[in-house]
């Protein structure tokens, strides 16, 4: 599957990843991460069970100290 | 667009400003500077000598509370922009509150933890509100690295790299470009884009 990832079409094998394997694929560790999927925040307890699918416009922040 | 012009526009706006830290005084102070009408401003916090490496204060201000100070500076640069302060410590409840009137909202937070809240509350209760937060902003040089981008009504300023650390202090330029990258996303949002602004073919 084809996604938008950071405003970057990056490409995965499969239909469908979920949270958590999309960012063990791209091995983002962070502590304090928005991700949002088609514009809607995915909540943290939802890491496991949301989808990212073929076509998901996808954006990974890592929050980090300073201001 | 001249400035005149410029300043017609701006001077009907209201930009809310959450933390006067480096990026909060900073952004407020270039807003200020261009006939912003209004700022809502807001800080717990005084200042102190260890600011003043990056925040728009002085000297003679140490121990006053920032958004006093703050206002004062304001006031110095331009007299016609009117400055409403909230001295505490914003939570969701405030920041739905305080902020709910403004066209625009600069996160302007240290901690990641407020960043955060400042984000969630804005996505879900102030959705039509665009949010430039700042991100990655410690250290010196690798001027390059410093960028922004867009995610719907979302802009994200900074190298969402470099975190505070002992040996990586927050420090006036690099805090200062990203503050003052801040504001200019602020008027890109106000004003549209620069008509004037060359577009690369690639």
């Amino acid at each position: 599957m084809k996604i938008i990832l950071n405003n970057k079409e990056e490409a995965f094998e499969g239909d469908q990843l979920t949270i958590n394997e999309l960012l063990q694929a791209k091995n983002f560790t962070f502590k304090m991460l928005v991700i949002k999927v088609n514009n809607q925040i995915v909540k943290k307890t939802e890491y496991d069970l949301a989808l990212v699918k073929n076509g998901d416009d996808v954006m990974v922040l890592h929050l980090i100290s300073g201001g | 667009m001249t400035f005149e012009h410029i300043k017609q526009i701006l001077k009907t706006k209201t930009v809310g400003i959450a933390g006067c830290g480096g990026l909060g005084s900073n952004c407020a102070v270039a807003l200020a500077r261009v006939g912003v009408g209004r700022l809502v401003i807001a800080d717990f916090d005084l200042v102190q000598e260890g600011n003043l490496n990056r925040q728009f204060y002085f000297y003679d201000q140490i121990g006053m509370l920032k958004v006093a100070a703050l206002k004062q500076n304001l006031f110095r640069i331009n007299p016609d922009v009117r400055v409403n302060t909230f001295d505490i410590r914003l939570c969701q409840s405030d920041i739905i509150e305080i902020y709910s009137k403004c066209d625009v909202i600069v996160e302007a937070f240290d901690k990641p933890e407020m960043k955060y809240m400042i984000l969630d509350a804005v996505h879900h209760y102030l959705p039509d509100k665009f949010l430039v937060m700042g991100v990655g902003m410690a250290g010196w040089g690798d001027n390059n690295l410093i960028k922004s981008r867009k995610s719907d009504k979302l802009i994200i300023c900074g190298d969402e790299l470099n975190a505070i650390a002992a040996d990586c202090p927050p420090l006036a330029p690099r805090v200062g470009v990203v503050a003052n990258m801040q504001a200019n996303a602020v008027l890109e949002i106000l004003l549209g884009t620069n008509e004037y602004q060359i577009h690369t073919e690639n």
